[in-house]
């Protein structure tokens, strides 16, 4: 044993010295020991609609349903074609996209028909959200898109047939800071 | 300590201009004080007061259980512009001009609402974070207030802020009714992270869907990576629990990133592998550029900046040293420059920045200035550390066109006519 191991101090310190190496080159975990106050669940109410359909309940609505819903809880705001008032316009585009003032329709812009069911279900009408039943959703969507010239006027609407639909604008964007 | 030594300053009819227009140098103010040529009217002004002042001689009012600005303030309000069929769909504007410092005081941070302010029991409310991850989990508020929290002072701009920019003509409004809907605010809340670990992340994740528990449960998708990095849950904005339209019990914070993304009355945060297509991120928030495409998912609030003084509607009572002071801001990181223009852009000079410089914050600016009675038009030019400068309008409708509504930040110019009024030009 030489001088350099005189004390207990100097002896634990030198046997340790390898850990408390790696210790220090080993990356930091600054994060704090969390609360884990999370409480599982399991049958919750899911709002948000995918472009591939998923989200959409079972249901549907037909374009003549539409139109009556349309006049009793939207035409107040959005005019009876849809033509836009108080509220903005949702058909009747004129003025394409690349004109000075372009009229963004959910025909001429829209790129996803789920969005419209996803919107409509949580957000209309503006005096009662979140009150419709999902067989008078798809009935809206259908006179939308019907008024805005994407659908047949037959056309009914459920989970299946609303993601299909190919909007004029789906190929419209670009997508600047996406993953 | 040692006693610095401070150069005798000239008087302030020698200081030299070093820019057009008469700015002065920015360190003047530091040095001297404020001389202001024109204050001896106003102390002679104070001197013919001579009735005597009843707060001298009459006890004050009682203790108040939450303070109020003074009745002589109350102009300093926030300009709400809203839908007029529907009350509670539309804006309130911060009236920046009238304010000072970097901080927004909460009654005035600005609101954008999409059908009104619920008022929330914080008892009944859940944050819900579900969809690809290991358990899907409910937290009440009382939990989330015992986890370990974070602060962080900084701006949020919706994405609509200053969109009256893109007029033909230039439209004549005060400052903040017209770019005030940005505010800063230090946020204290839990991060995100720590919630989402909670809750197992599942390998497929890229995305979060956030969700409010307003009158339309809106919501917007963000990328994971984001939300893992630096967002948190805001539970209180400059030490109080948020204001109700500030989205109490919790909101998002998304530092740097548009408003519209620091979802307020946050209810669920549902993990995806694809962005939700929501018609807030599709139909609106979004740019279209003259070739008929838009921009979309255009996050990070561009490099700005704004003099609130002297600014629209105001008047400069006479040739006299002015100081110059605005605000500026950056989604990308911190203030690095802010440049001043008395001369309508022909030459700059720097301004004094505020200290601390914290990123994504408001960082304030200030630049002395004589003004010798004549018209002159101001402009203030933003860097950020990322190498980001403010362009001006001219280059950045050249760029995008002018249908795009959202994501302006060009240059702002007001013109000062020889009356001393102070007007909005391009």
């Amino acid at each position: 044993m030489t001088d350099w191991f005189r004390t207990r101090t100097e002896r634990v310190l030198l046997l340790t010295l390898p850990a408390l190496l790696a210790a220090c080159a080993a990356p930091v975990a600054p994060r704090t020991e969390s609360a884990r106050l999370g409480q599982p669940v399991a049958n919750h109410e899911r709002l948000n609609v995918f472009p591939d359909g998923r989200g959409l309940p079972p249901g549907h609505g037909n374009v003549a349903g539409g139109r009556e819903l349309f006049a009793r809880h939207c035409a107040a705001c959005h005019g009876d074609a849809g033509q836009g008032g108080t509220a903005e316009e949702l058909a009747g585009a004129k003025r394409p996209l690349n004109a000075s003032s372009p009229d963004k329709t959910i025909g001429s812009y829209w790129p996803y028909a789920t969005t419209l069911f996803d919107f409509i279900r949580r957000a209309k009408p503006m005096n009662a959200p979140g009150t419709l039943s999902a067989d008078e959703v798809y009935a809206l969507c259908a006179w939308l898109l019907h008024v805005n010239g994407v659908i047949d006027g037959d056309a009914v609407l459920d989970a299946q047939t609303l993601p299909a639909i190919p909007m004029p604008n789906r190929d419209g964007f670009l997508r600047i800071e996406a993953p | 300590m040692t006693r610095r030594f401070i150069r005798p300053v000239p008087p302030a009819e020698e200081w030299p201009d070093i820019a057009g227009g008469g700015l002065l140098d920015r360190r003047l103010f530091l040095r001297s004080g404020l001389l202001l040529a024109g204050s001896a009217g106003i102390r002679n002004a104070l001197a013919q007061g001579d009735a005597p002042l009843p707060w001298l001689h009459t006890p004050g009012a009682p203790f108040s259980a939450y303070g109020q600005p003074s009745p002589y303030e109350r102009y300093t309000a926030r300009r709400i512009g809203a839908n007029r069929a529907v009350a509670g769909n539309g804006v309130s504007f911060t009236p920046l001009e009238e304010l000072a410092g970097t901080i927004t005081p909460n009654g005035l941070h600005f609101e954008r609402h999409h059908n009104g302010v619920p008022q929330i029991d914080p008892a009944l409310h859940r944050l819900t974070v579900h969809g690809r991850v290991r358990q899907a989990l409910a937290f009440d508020v009382k939990s989330l207030l015992r986890y370990p929290m974070r602060s962080q002072t900084l701006f949020i701009e919706c994405g609509g802020n200053s969109n009256a920019g893109w007029h033909s003509e230039p439209v004549q409004r005060p400052a903040g009714s017209v770019h005030g809907l940005v505010s800063c605010a230090e946020w204290t809340g839990v991060p995100l992270s720590v919630l989402l670990d909670e809750a197992g992340v599942d390998a497929d994740a890229s995305w979060v869907i956030a969700e409010g528990a307003d009158a339309g449960a809106m919501n917007m998708s963000i990328p994971l990576a984001k939300i893992l990095d630096d967002c948190m849950l805001g539970l209180y904005q400059n030490g109080e629990r948020l204001r109700p339209e500030n989205g109490y019990p919790m909101r998002l914070i998304v530092p740097g990133w548009e408003g519209v993304l620091h979802v307020k009355w946050l209810q669920r945060l549902e993990l995806s592998a694809q962005p939700v297509m929501s018609r807030n991120e599709t139909a609106k928030y979004t740019e279209l550029l003259p070739s008929g495409k838009a921009r979309q998912f255009t996050f990070t609030m561009d490099c700005k900046s704004l003099i609130t003084t002297p600014s629209h509607g105001q008047t400069l009572p006479g040739p006299d040293i002015y100081q110059i002071t605005g605000l500026a801001w950056s989604g990308h990181g911190r203030i690095a420059r802010v440049e001043v223009s008395a001369d309508g852009g022909n030459s700059w000079a720097d301004a004094a920045l505020q200290g601390p410089l914290l990123p994504r914050s408001f960082t304030r600016f200030r630049i002395p200035w004589r003004w010798d009675g004549t018209p002159a038009v101001l402009k203030s030019r933003a860097t950020d550390d990322a190498g980001n400068v403010q362009p001006e309008r001219a280059t950045l409708v050249a760029e995008r066109g002018r249908a795009g509504y959202f994501h302006y930040n060009a240059i702002i110019a007001w013109t000062v006519e020889d009356d001393g009024l102070v007007s909005h030009t391009y």
